[in-house]
């Protein structure tokens, strides 16, 4: 509160500018902050979620770290976060420059790609569980033995199901983003190549690839945090399964939290997924060699 | 300048023709580009072909016919019985939390992101705007269970308000960048001449900075609406009883009630898209260009 008394009376006229920023401040703070703050505290409790929270020192991470699960678990999570951004970044790299052209097919293209958006993962799991059934889905329907697998009954199909209906909603996210970042760079660029007598391809990784280095940033931050809360589609189409092959650490601490009633431990896998998430977003940030925030600010 | 500024368009490249774009590489036919477009438009239309057509059979036609093929006697009655379950209140619930959460939620945000960079020689807002920017990095659904704490302590616990007052928060770091970025572009000389007539700065940030953004604030309640609409996690562990119930969680329990019966549960898909859908569809050109221009500077 000092900071703000202090630049209230330096800045006269201005003083109302700091207050404007305090509602958004109280619910991220009571909403976010204090959360943040209090998952590391209950990471040293008991809680059963009902009952008194008991202070219990390293209990609860000596049972989350000596868990042979979580080894598992974080190879699980690094696998989807790797693989889906693997199969995403170049997908919609691809299609962002196509969009970025000027056919008009291309808007029509556009509008369609956007839909897997508007679905909510609850709504997407839900159909392509039906989709994939082995019984009543798709491949059963067309009797195409290839088809008719059970898609979601072994572990390595069931997580390539995972990676591709992951891309499936949200390529068309990122490719909006790239095209974009496509249309913002400067036409002299190609100009001056095509003068160099370059090709279309010498010309998409010489100029538009590395002309897109801040926005590779920005969408592969978006999408490796993302990929840290895919909560909501895994546990729907896979439940973590089969065994605990789709079982990524969002819905770890899920089901040790809210099913096993244990939240001391559900609380340190939720810390584990803030730092993870911390240290990605640092390490992406270290190497697009600028802060996002910062100097797009002052930029300005 | 004004007029540029209504444009949800980057404006910060550089002066060029009319109907020519900035990295337009397709002078020639892009066939690459072409053919990665067109399959992907297959792999994104199959599927959702395949829910709609399926959703208007019925259900003893569904297993007996080819799944792709269009139904040979279209039938609503999916539809009807989804709809004779307790829908329409699930759909109420989704408005209220939608409505309730988005409204507060970009109006703060706005507030906010004028301040953040109207007043950025302030240490205090420049605080605010690093842990703004920290929310970005940190997956926050992380913080599910001591949300789920302070939602019983405060006795909320099984409520709609349960589900807004996290959603607001959640929704505050996108929205200030994105919003702080757009307020960025509107020219010093036009605040400083609302402040030489007198403005404060209460009625600037309203009768100026506001219809000049206002694109960027429709794209941040579109896209907030979208995400609080579609949430899942929240209604999870925040509410229990069927009367609190949002679309995407009545959706998975519609799953489990109605087994192997597909054209149904296809049919709830239907319907609790349907409203994005027709938001989508008025708002699409909007949403599109300020999500473009807004997420790739």
């Amino acid at each position: 509160m000092s900071a703000l008394t202090s630049s209230t009376g330096r800045e006269g006229r201005r003083g109302i500018l700091p207050w404007l920023a305090v509602p958004a401040l109280l619910f991220f703070v009571g909403f976010a902050v204090v959360p943040l703050v209090g998952v590391f505290v209950l990471s040293f409790t008991t809680w059963d979620g009902i009952g008194t929270i008991h202070p219990s020192g390293l209990t609860s991470w000596r049972a989350v770290l000596t868990d042979p699960g979580l080894p598992h678990a974080l190879w699980v999570t690094f696998l989807v976060m790797a693989v889906s951004w693997a199969v995403q970044t170049p997908a919609s790299i691809l299609l962002g420059t196509f969009l970025a052209g000027r056919q008009r097919y291309r808007a029509v293209l556009s509008l369609i790609y956007f839909v897997p958006l508007l679905l909510s993962s609850a709504a997407i799991a839900v159909a392509y569980r039906a989709l994939l059934d082995p019984n009543f889905g798709l491949g059963a329907g067309l009797g195409s033995e290839w088809l008719s697998k059970d898609w979601l009954g072994r572990p390595w199909l069931a997580f390539g199901v995972v990676v591709f209906v992951v891309s499936w909603q949200f390529v068309p996210f990122h490719s909006l983003i790239y095209q974009g970042g496509v249309q913002q760079i400067p036409h002299s660029l190609y100009e001056a190549a095509q003068l160099d007598g370059a090709g279309r391809i010498r010309q998409f990784f010489s100029i538009t690839l590395p002309q897109l280095k801040y926005t590779i940033i920005t969408s592969s931050t978006l999408m490796v945090i993302g990929s840290l809360t895919f909560f909501d589609l895994i546990f729907v189409l896979t439940e973590g399964g089969p065994g605990d092959a789709t079982r990524v650490l969002a819905l770890d601490m899920y089901k040790r939290g809210f099913q096993a009633d244990l939240m001391g431990p559900a609380s340190a896998i939720a810390v584990i997924l803030v730092l993870m998430g911390l240290a990605i977003a640092l390490l992406l940030r270290r190497l697009g060699g600028r802060d996002a925030g910062e100097s797009q600010l002052e930029g300005a | 300048m004004t007029t540029t500024l209504t444009e949800p368009q980057p404006q910060k490249t550089l002066p060029r023709e009319r109907g020519q774009r900035p990295g337009a590489t397709t002078r020639r036919r892009n066939w690459l580009g072409g053919l990665a477009g067109w399959l992907w438009l297959a792999v994104v239309v199959v599927p959702l072909y395949w829910i709609l057509i399926t959703s208007l059979k019925a259900r003893s036609n569904y297993y007996a016919t080819n799944p792709l093929a269009p139904p040979t006697d279209p039938t609503l009655d999916n539809y009807e019985l989804v709809l004779e379950s307790d829908f329409i209140s699930y759909f109420v619930n989704s408005v209220v939390v939608t409505v309730g959460a988005v409204v507060p939620a970009v109006a703060v945000s706005f507030m906010a992101a004028y301040a953040i960079v109207r007043g950025w020689r302030m240490r205090f807002l420049r605080v605010v705007n690093g842990m703004f920017l920290m929310g970005l990095a940190i997956p926050l659904q992380a913080t599910a269970i001591p949300v789920y704490l302070i939602i019983i302590k405060l006795q909320l616990y099984d409520s709609l308000l349960a589900l807004i007052l996290p959603s607001i928060a959640f929704a505050i770091p996108l929205s200030v960048l994105i919003l702080a970025n757009f307020i960025r572009d509107v020219p010093k000389e036009l605040f400083d001449s609302m402040r030489v007539d007198g403005a404060t700065e209460w009625g600037t940030l309203w009768r100026l900075a506001a219809p000049l953004t206002r694109p960027a604030i429709l794209t941040v309640t579109i896209f907030n609406a979208l995400t609080i609409w579609n949430g899942f996690l929240l209604p999870l562990i925040l509410t229990q009883s069927p009367s609190q119930r949002t679309l995407p969680l009545a959706l998975w329990t519609f799953q489990g009630e109605y087994g192997v019966n597909v054209p149904a549960i296809l049919a709830a898909v239907v319907l609790t898209t349907l409203p994005l859908i027709i938001l989508y569809a008025f708002g699409r050109r909007q949403l599109l260009s300020g999500l473009t221009a807004g997420f790739s500077r």
